[in-house]
């Protein structure tokens, strides 16, 4: 008994000094080669573009991977070098990111998600020679291009498209949380269903209240509110909860009903084949575009300071059609898009 | 060689072969996730080239130590008592949001107004601390479940209170929520002036090192002292190695049980205080959560001893600020919670492992000064 224990003790100790020793070495060399090289690789005029998510940000396979992609197109289509960076889980790191992507090099560089507001002005205080942009939230420094979209317009079509399938006369929406961003997509959902048939039921659940962020990240939240909805009679509900939109989407697939998408096209990039079919549309919210519009204005020497609001005249939102679900009742959102556009129509952002 | 020394040896040696352990588990972890070991081993002491970088690198390090090294503290105090304090997480959500309120509707001078914040935070955080310990005394209601009970009511008051009584104003098309900011006054000094002597650039990240580093300095050593070198902290040991014996002489194990809760939550109170008062000047939806769990890690790590918190809050500070640093040399970031969750759990394995070594040596010389038939002297 006691003779295997400290034969295992020793091997451990001596595996364990090797391995210091290892890492020692490995230490030296490789901090020496990154402190050295960072700096000799940057060549001038190269487009260096720096992007932070917020917590859980990537691979959410809806917003945060929408503006990846515009960050993609970015390095593909302008030539750009991109990095992007994830926080730390309890977000305590987001200003560390951004003076991280600073320090680096990077110009311009983007956060993700309303959370960066406050870190990016301080941020863009420090470092006045550097355009930032921050998507969903306003500019608040003169090198800060806020990034905003008209949700509730996009949600109007939603509301239209639901309202016109939905047979049982019964929708619902899910909403991660319950703040003045998401209130938006409630807003347009509910006036765009209330313009197709006025007695129509809305059912409205969100899934924690403002101030707790966790209702993005909660699948089995998501999928126990749409459960109710679709027991209720509801034939389709559609969410605005990001990573709390695949239990929507389960919760559909199991009550054999449909569910609308949010910020990408969720039919196909959510990965589960039983879940792509019940996603009947989804509200694009094109992040991408956004952020790709944003390099490319910079690289034109555009400076920050103001909002630039992505709306249904610029396609910044709009429905997707992946599926063909859509189609035979494309005139009628095509209608409603004209009226929008052409100001016939003012989609509330309150609800 | 002395029986204390023998000791302090095996517990260095232990701690040191965990680490060097998790390394070893963790380069595995980072081999299958893709990615270059030694890479990841570099970036954690990669700093950055400029000059400016590298202090905000360090200033990123303190400032996250702070916090853990307070959390740490509080959850030690229950530990000593063996009394787990889950619940410094509600705690000091409930003091931070409580303390910035209260910070934000009065203006004195300097010292006065933080100190007064400071005093709220530790008597909300000891009174949110109070319920589960009067809960264990009168009813024997296990403070484990109580605490995790009452850290939910917490941490959905606050957000709660964020958005409803306590909400300040917030600037136009910005969605996160906020207590109304604090004034001029209540902002706690930096150190930046520190690394003009050594004649670096100070730092920018977040208003420079946060000069509550100073607070928790003498907070660990106030707490070594009570612990230590006080009857008090002699009772609390006594009660929690030995609850009847403590009672044979004459320590009442219910005052025990509440006043330890009460200055573990006093102490958790301040968790949050660094960052409102060094930092962001409000409590806000971005309000790093989750510290109160991180404590209990670095407790642990730090065998619920001052000291041993310190190195094991500056070690995982250490870690959690290669998070960008990682992802710049494109290591997966979660090899730092990977290498986190490893050390604790091999330094807790050592722990053992050094204490039943140590004792079983103890007996084999004692066993041999007996056969020798001199006096014996048994170290604790």
């Amino acid at each position: 008994m006691l003779g295997k224990r400290f034969s295992r003790m020793a091997v451990g100790t001596v595996a364990g000094v090797i391995l210091m020793a290892a890492a020692a070495c490995g230490g030296d060399t490789g901090g020496g080669t990154t402190a050295s090289e960072a700096p000799a690789g940057e060549s001038e005029g190269t487009l260096k573009v720096g992007l932070a998510f917020d917590i859980g940000g990537r691979g959410d396979k809806s917003f945060n991977d929408a503006a990846y992609a515009g960050l993609e197109k970015a390095k593909t289509e302008l030539g750009a070098e991109i990095k992007e960076l994830s926080p730390a889980s309890d977000g305590s790191n987001r200003g560390d990111l951004l003076r991280q992507l600073a320090d680096a090099g990077y110009n311009p560089i983007i956060g993700v998600g309303f959370a960066y507001g406050e870190d990016i002005k301080k941020t863009a205080e420090e470092y006045p020679d550097i355009q930032f942009a921050v998507v969903d939230s306003a500019s608040n420094a003169p090198n800060v291009t806020g990034l905003l979209f008209a949700e509730e317009q996009g949600s109007y079509l939603a509301g239209v498209a639901a309202a016109t399938k939905a047979e049982s006369g019964h929708v619902g929406f899910v909403g991660g949380v319950e703040n003045d961003l998401i209130k938006k997509f409630e807003a347009g959902f509910v006036a765009g269903v209330k313009s197709v048939k006025s007695d129509i039921k809305i059912d409205v659940k969100y899934l924690t209240p403002d101030g707790d962020f966790s209702g993005f990240k909660a699948p089995d939240k998501g999928k126990v509110a749409a459960e109710k909805m679709f027991q209720d009679g509801a034939d389709i509900v559609y969410h605005a909860a990001g990573d709390s939109g695949l239990g929507v989407f389960q919760a559909a697939a199991a009550a054999k009903k449909k569910a609308i998408g949010v910020d990408s096209d969720q039919r196909q990039t959510v990965k589960e084949s039983n879940l792509q079919s019940v996603i009947m549309t989804s509200m694009l919210k094109r992040v991408d575009v956004g952020v790709f519009e944003f390099i490319k204005a910079f690289q034109g020497g555009a400076k920050g300071g103001t909002n630039i609001t992505y709306d249904l005249k610029v396609d910044g939102v709009g429905l997707a059609t992946t599926g063909g679900e859509i189609d035979d009742i494309k005139d009628k959102l095509d209608a409603a898009k004209k009226d929008i556009v052409d100001g016939k129509i003012t989609v509330p952002s309150k609800p | 060689m002395p029986a204390g020394l023998n000791r302090a040896l095996f517990t260095v040696a232990g701690a040191a072969v965990a680490i060097v352990l998790a390394i070893a588990i963790c380069s595995v972890a980072i081999v299958a996730a893709g990615a270059d070991p030694l890479a990841a081993f570099a970036a954690f002491f990669d700093f950055g080239a400029s000059a400016r970088s590298q202090s905000n690198g360090i200033a990123a390090f303190l400032n996250r130590a702070v916090p853990l090294f307070i959390a740490g503290l509080a959850v030690a105090v229950g530990f000593r008592m063996n009394l787990f304090n889950i619940g410094v997480e509600g705690q000091y959500r409930l003091a931070a949001i409580c303390a910035a309120y209260v910070g934000s509707t009065f203006t004195a001078p300097k010292p006065i107004q933080i100190t007064v914040i400071i005093l709220v935070a530790a008597v909300v955080g000891g009174l949110y601390a109070l319920i589960p310990a009067v809960m264990k005394v009168t009813r024997g209601v296990n403070e484990v479940i109580a605490t995790i009970m009452l850290n939910y009511i917490a941490i959905n008051l606050t957000s709660y209170l964020v958005r409803g009584p306590f909400a300040g104003q917030r600037a136009e098309g910005e969605l996160t929520t906020t207590t109304p900011d604090l004034p001029e006054s209540a902002m706690f000094p930096n150190l930046n002036f520190f690394f003009d002597w050594f004649g670096v650039l100070p730092p920018t990240r977040g208003g420079g090192v946060w000069g509550f580093l100073l607070v928790a300095v003498v907070l660990g050593l106030v707490v070594w002292v009570v612990l230590e070198r006080t009857r008090f902290g002699f009772d609390v040991k006594a009660s929690g190695l030995n609850g009847p014996a403590a009672l044979a002489s004459g320590v009442n194990p219910k005052t025990m049980v509440i006043a330890a809760m009460v200055m573990s939550g006093a102490i958790a109170g301040l968790i949050g205080l660094p960052e409102i008062l060094g930092d962001r000047g409000a409590f806000n939806s971005n309000f790093t959560p989750g510290l109160g769990f991180l404590g209990i890690a670095v407790a642990l790590l730090g065998r619920n001893k001052p000291v041993g918190i310190a190195i094991a809050a500056l070690l995982f500070a250490f870690l959690d600020r290669a998070q960008g640093a990682l992802q710049i040399a494109e290591v997966p970031p979660s090899v730092i919670t990977i290498i986190q969750g490893v050390i604790v759990l091999l330094v807790v394995v050592a722990n053992e492992v050094t204490n039943r070594l140590a004792l079983r040596l103890e007996e084999r010389r004692a066993a041999r000064q007996l056969g020798r038939n001199s006096p014996v002297e048994v170290g604790a």
